[in-house]
């Protein structure tokens, strides 16, 4: 067998621990900000880390959490889902809808449609921008549009009530398990489910070589197309399921559900480390970056603060997250570069 | 001995140009086969068919007797035939071990990707290739060479039977080809075929039993290596023979022109400091990486110096300024014609109009015709051969949008020509056309600052080589005294102490 | 966008001549068949209604032709209008001055995105999403959930006066004289040249001796300074300054400047072929609700045509792409095989 001569091999390289640190200063860096800003929170008002206050919380951070972590999902393959918060507009209202014209069906079936819808209409934003090889970013803006317009048709102006729901779905908003909410462990489950599939999985891996270079994925026979998608469709069924929670947080449904949330999606995504050129970041980034974004919404008004300031600082944050982001990755790039002289 | 792999009858257009016009090979089992032609001669159209980038229009693909359909690189990669492109095409995010067996990551229970397994055999393959390559590092900021390394062990991970190596060594310095070229033949001696492409005769002499030589799309010849002479390939290549490569006129050596001092960009290089005279060709040799390229953005003003001045015509340049540089008369032919020298997308006029657009304007404007006219000009006086100049360059040959690249500088009428690799990548013929070219502003005064890997070239044109290694310079060599030997030398940092 | 889409957008004729033709096309068509559509009136609505999303659309597009996006647009809008009312409140009674202070604060909110982006090389896309937040939370921080409506009725006639003998708003001017001086930037100066290029391939720009992050920070100033100027004319238009002025309008004018025929990815598009989108949504929009077309009908609409407009040049190329190859592979396939 061919063998040339064989030195030593260090599995362990400068440039390679730091990618790897890198990897976690991102994750650790937005659980530390977290952190503080829980800490500070709680030392000017203890109340607010109240059993109450947390459930309030993790509630609050549920739905963007949900849609983070499908916005995530396609923001790694370089392309972005503007549609998300018409998706979720949809498949609310149609879960009121089904509810007032078949009372009896049961939850589960309820999850199922709200899911499948979803995915329907991420099928629609895949297909036209997998097969029409047409850009994400037009599309989705495009579909954005359309799906809230086709909502607010069926709407006709109408709202649909917590009476109209059955009691047993509206408790699921707001009842807890060992004190967690059910609402946040979909969201978990979710995010796990999404997180070891990303690390774990032939498709998983792909999406991050098709958003790290799609050239260079046509010619490494990843089926790119499919695997985008994938991705679209995920991203739907995810916006999907977020809209029966929606539905079963908030018991009042009107064609408004989730307006103009896509920027936040994408602002939670890009707080919790994802690249907006794909190829880099994780979905536990971006959940956290959705729970970072409701706790200061949540914080603000306990620190004293006018709640007119939340825009603000939740604009301010962005720009400090993406700004530190670069400030790391150039580091870890330099470091890779001097470390590159390393074949004998 | 039936051959491995037989290409019969393969016809590929694209729109009204016929790349690839019924072109037969037929490459054996242990065997090394180069593949030579000028640019345009349809090589890369052939690597993509067998790659399965594109679908032949006509034509069969057979391999060990069995017809073979390819209907996407999935196909080619399970059916053992592997590509090495020219350019790397690794995922920089992704980490060295995964870009090696992507989609097809060893598994474990539940068809999850089993992790240790994959970077322990990453590991063995580095040891195999003899090279220091940590498998879990990140691609991203690894040299071309390592990439080269990555896009090998990919290779050898497939255990293809039939290795297509388009240009290989483009970007390699002299050791890294020679480890290469062990490794290549390692996996030619198991049984592989190896169609190596490649515009260096003397590896293709060196490495290969036959070579097939295209022209214009079509089968020119196939012959065997210890038959042919160099003279004989270029021959057919072009089809003619060629004048004398290197012609190199008498040139009066006046006044210095571009004088660089002190020029410094941290962890990339240090202290340069050299003179180039009115009239003169100096080459800036040394070995990729040596920091030559980011001396000569340094001076253009791409990037920032972080100590030092340039001057041209004794007056200084603001740092970083590349408005100011082409102003006081400076011009770069970049090393990258498709990233760095054109706007692919762009027609031939406005690219060979862009540096100079605003001297084209008549009160601030740019009226209807002015760059056409412009373009036209030059456009004629280089032979670029175009259907229109409103035509985008990306639909001309790459010898043509070299020239594209010539006339957009040398419409600015510069006093300070940079070159960067001037000739990488263009056919023979033009090649000599550049060359003669240069010759010939140096004589009317120009001061030529010329970048090249092939030595030759350096010494066919150069009256003085400056010689560059790690980041800095190592050695001033005239002509009289320049040769192979220095120059090498000086390059791999043994002369330094001299 | 792909090889195959130029090249079919080239084969459509000019986008630009293809939105005009629809342009007039709906107008013709509406003013027949709609009652209303023909009347002054019509038109006066029309265009107030395009005046803003035109002076934000027109800096919009050339970043777009540059490869950027700015979607800070609209709360930059937000943010001025409540700064006007602010200062109003607090007794600034010349509207010369409020214009001029308005200007120069776009400029800055511009500059401060041209900075992230071209000082920190970070991607426009998320530095305007960011500085898309912080500006309307500024607007939110400036008057809360107030409203500033007490303005002289003099200022908030004199934004919509109409000229002498028609019923149009007299702002059009303002708004031709600009769009002439961005085309021509555009079409027919070394600058344009050099924002086209950088589109297509900044790093060749550079080589060619564009100062590529100049241009691009100037263009997000630029930005800033129309949209602010498209919030005074909102405030006046209104006689309302509200912190919530305006609120996704960036998606609004995106859409208008993709619809007409600008590539997301830069490096083409026309300022013609944008201001008649422009144009052709504020005629449809109107047209449709003269004729008691329910609005959501209209916000499907206009995502339709945005979808159509990239896809249906791409599905023409591909299928005259398909034919050709059928056409050309018919004599080369052999009966023998």
């Amino acid at each position: 067998m061919m063998t040339v001569d064989a030195p030593p091999v260090r599995p362990q390289t400068r440039g390679a621990r730091l990618a790897r640190r890198a990897f976690l200063v991102r994750e650790l860096g937005i659980a530390l900000a977290l952190g503080l800003l829980v800490a500070v929170t709680f030392a000017v008002n203890p109340r607010f880390l109240s059993a109450q206050n947390i459930k309030d919380l993790l509630l609050g951070s549920t739905i963007l959490a949900i849609l983070a972590v499908g916005q995530a999902i396609v923001v790694i393959t370089r392309n972005v889902d503007l549609s998300v918060g018409s998706i979720l507009g949809l498949s609310a209202f149609a879960t009121g809808a089904l509810f007032v014209a078949a009372p009896g069906t049961p939850i589960a079936v309820m999850l199922l449609a709200g899911v499948a819808l979803g995915a329907v209409l991420g099928a629609v934003n895949g297909g036209l921008i997998a097969t029409a090889k047409v850009p994400a970013l037009v599309v989705t803006l495009g579909t954005l549009y359309v799906f809230r317009g086709l909502d607010y048709m069926w709407a006709t102006g109408r709202q649909i009530n917590a009476a109209d729901m059955p009691p047993g779905f509206l408790r699921m908003g707001t009842d807890t398990v060992l004190g967690m909410p059910v609402l946040a462990l979909f969201a978990a489950a979710v995010l796990i489910a999404v997180g070891y599939y990303l690390r774990h999985y032939r498709g998983g891996r792909e999406l991050y070589a098709i958003g790290s270079d799609p050239a260079a994925a046509r010619l490494s026979g990843i089926p790119a197309g499919r695997r985008v998608f994938a991705a679209f469709v995920a991203s739907g069924a995810l916006a999907g399921l977020a809209g029966v929670l929606h539905a079963a947080r908030f018991g009042t449904i009107d064609a408004n559900a989730g307006l103009g949330s896509e920027l936040n999606v994408v602002a939670a995504v890009v707080v919790g480390g994802v690249a907006i050129f794909g190829g880099s970041g994780s979905v536990y980034g971006a959940a956290l970056g959705a729970v970072l974004l409701t706790t200061i919404r949540a914080a603000l008004p306990v620190l004293g603060i006018s709640p007119f300031w939340q825009g603000a600082a939740v604009g301010a944050l962005i720009l400090a997250a993406i700004g530190l982001d670069r400030a790391l990755s150039a580091r870890v790039a330099r470091s890779l570069r001097e470390r590159n002289v390393t074949h004998v | 001995m039936p051959p491995l792999l037989t290409l019969d009858g393969l016809s590929k257009s694209f729109g009204a140009v016929a790349a690839l016009q019924d072109v037969r090979l037929e490459l054996f089992g242990g065997e090394a086969h180069a593949l030579v032609g000028e640019n345009g001669a349809g090589k890369s159209t052939l690597v993509k068919i067998l790659a399965g980038v594109y679908p032949p229009d006509a034509g069969t693909i057979t391999l060990d007797g069995q017809p073979l359909s390819l209907s996407g690189p999935a196909d080619a990669r399970s059916a053992g035939i592997a590509v090495i492109y020219q350019e790397p095409t690794l995922f920089p995010d992704l980490s060295v071990a995964e870009n090696i067996f992507i989609g097809r990551q060893p598994l474990r229970s539940l068809r999850r990707i089993d992790l240790a397994k994959m970077r322990a055999r990453a590991a063995e393959l580095f040891a195999r290739l003899g090279v220091r390559l940590d498998p879990d590092r990140p691609a991203r900021g690894l040299s071309i060479a390592d990439q080269q390394l990555v896009e090998i062990a990919k290779a050898i991970s497939l255990e293809a039977r039939v290795l297509v190596m388009d240009e290989p060594t483009a970007a390699l310095s002299g050791v890294e080809v020679e480890r290469l070229f062990a490794v290549t033949r390692a996996l030619r001696d198991a049984g592989a075929a190896v169609l190596f492409i490649s515009h260096r005769f003397d590896e293709v002499f060196a490495l290969c039993q036959r070579i097939t030589v295209m022209r214009d799309g079509r089968r020119v010849s196939t012959g065997v290596t210890q038959s042919l002479t160099v003279d004989a390939v270029v021959r057919q290549m072009v089809g003619r023979e060629v004048s004398a490569m290197f012609d190199k006129q008498p040139a009066a050596i006046g006044e210095p022109r571009l004088e660089v001092r002190g020029l410094t960009r941290h962890g990339v290089f240090a202290d340069i400091g050299f003179t180039v005279h009115s009239g003169e060709i100096v080459a800036l040799a040394g070995l990729v990486g040596a920091g030559r390229s980011e001396v000569i953005r340094a001076i253009f003003g791409i990037d920032r110096r972080d100590a030092g001045e340039v001057l041209v015509d004794g007056a200084a340049l603001p740092n970083a300024d590349t408005a100011a540089a082409i102003k006081a008369g400076i011009a770069l032919v970049p090393e990258d014609r498709r990233q760095q020298g054109l706007v692919m997308e762009l027609s031939v006029e406005r690219n060979a109009t862009l540096p100079r657009r605003w001297a084209l304007t008549r009160a601030g404007l740019l009226f209807p015709g002015a760059e056409s006219r412009a373009a036209a000009t030059w456009a004629q006086r280089l032979q670029v051969k175009a259907a229109r100049l409103t035509d985008p360059v990306a639909t001309l040959s790459g010898g043509n949008q070299q020239k594209v690249v010539l006339a957009k500088w040398l419409a600015t009428a510069p006093r300070v020509l940079i070159v960067d690799e001037p000739t990488r990548g263009i056919d023979v013929g033009t090649k000599a056309e550049v060359h003669r070219l240069l010759s010939t502003l140096a004589a009317d005064g120009v001061a030529v600052l010329m970048v090249s890997s092939e030595l030759p070239e350096v010494l066919g044109m150069a009256d003085r080589v400056l010689v560059m290694h790690e980041g800095r310079l190592t050695a001033d060599i005239p002509r009289a005294r320049a040769g192979e030997e220095a120059v090498m030398l000086a390059a791999t940092g043994q002369a330094a102490a001299a | 966008m792909s090889d195959r889409a130029i090249r079919a957008r080239g084969a459509l004729g000019s986008w630009s001549a293809v939105m005009l033709v629809a342009l007039v096309a709906v107008a013709v068509v509406g003013s027949l068949t709609i009652d209303g559509v023909a009347s002054p009136r019509f038109w006066r609505f029309v265009t107030l209604e395009a005046i803003p999303i035109a002076l934000i659309a027109l800096p919009m597009t050339l970043i777009v032709i540059t490869g950027e996006i700015d979607l800070s647009v609209a709360s930059v809008l937000g943010l001025t209008c409540t700064v006007v009312g602010q200062l109003w409140v607090w007794g600034v009674s010349s509207l010369p001055a409020l214009i001029a202070i308005s200007l120069l604060m776009g400029a800055v909110l511009g500059a401060v995105n041209g900075l992230f982006v071209t000082g920190f090389g970070l991607p426009s896309l998320a530095v305007t999403i960011g500085t898309l937040a912080l500006y309307r939370g500024l607007a939110y921080v400036v008057l809360g959930d107030r409203a500033v409506a007490n303005y002289p009725v003099a200022w908030t006639t004199s934004a919509i006066k109409p000229l002498p003998g028609t019923t149009i708003p007299w702002v059009i001017l303002v708004v031709a004289a600009l769009a002439v001086i961005f085309a021509v930037v555009l079409h027919a100066t070394p600058i344009g040249r050099g924002l086209y290029a950088m589109g297509n391939n900044a790093e060749a720009a550079r080589f060619a001796g564009v100062n590529v992050r100049q241009a691009k920070f100037w263009l997000f100033v630029a930005s800033g300074a129309m949209s602010a100027l498209a919030g005074v004319f909102w405030t006046l238009r209104f006689a309302s300054a509200r912190a919530d002025n305006g609120t996704g309008l960036e998606l609004a004018v995106v859409a208008a400047v993709l619809l007409g025929g600008v590539s997301i990815f830069g490096g083409r598009g026309a300022l013609l072929g944008v201001l008649a989108s422009v144009c052709l949504l504020g005629v449809l929009r109107n047209a449709l609700q003269l004729a008691y077309v329910p609005e959501n009908t209209l916000t499907v609409i206009t995502g339709s045509l945005l979808i159509a407009s990239v896809v249906g040049p791409n599905v023409v190329g591909m299928l005259r792409e398909r034919l050709r190859r059928r056409r050309s592979n018919a004599p080369t396939v052999s009966p023998s095989s």
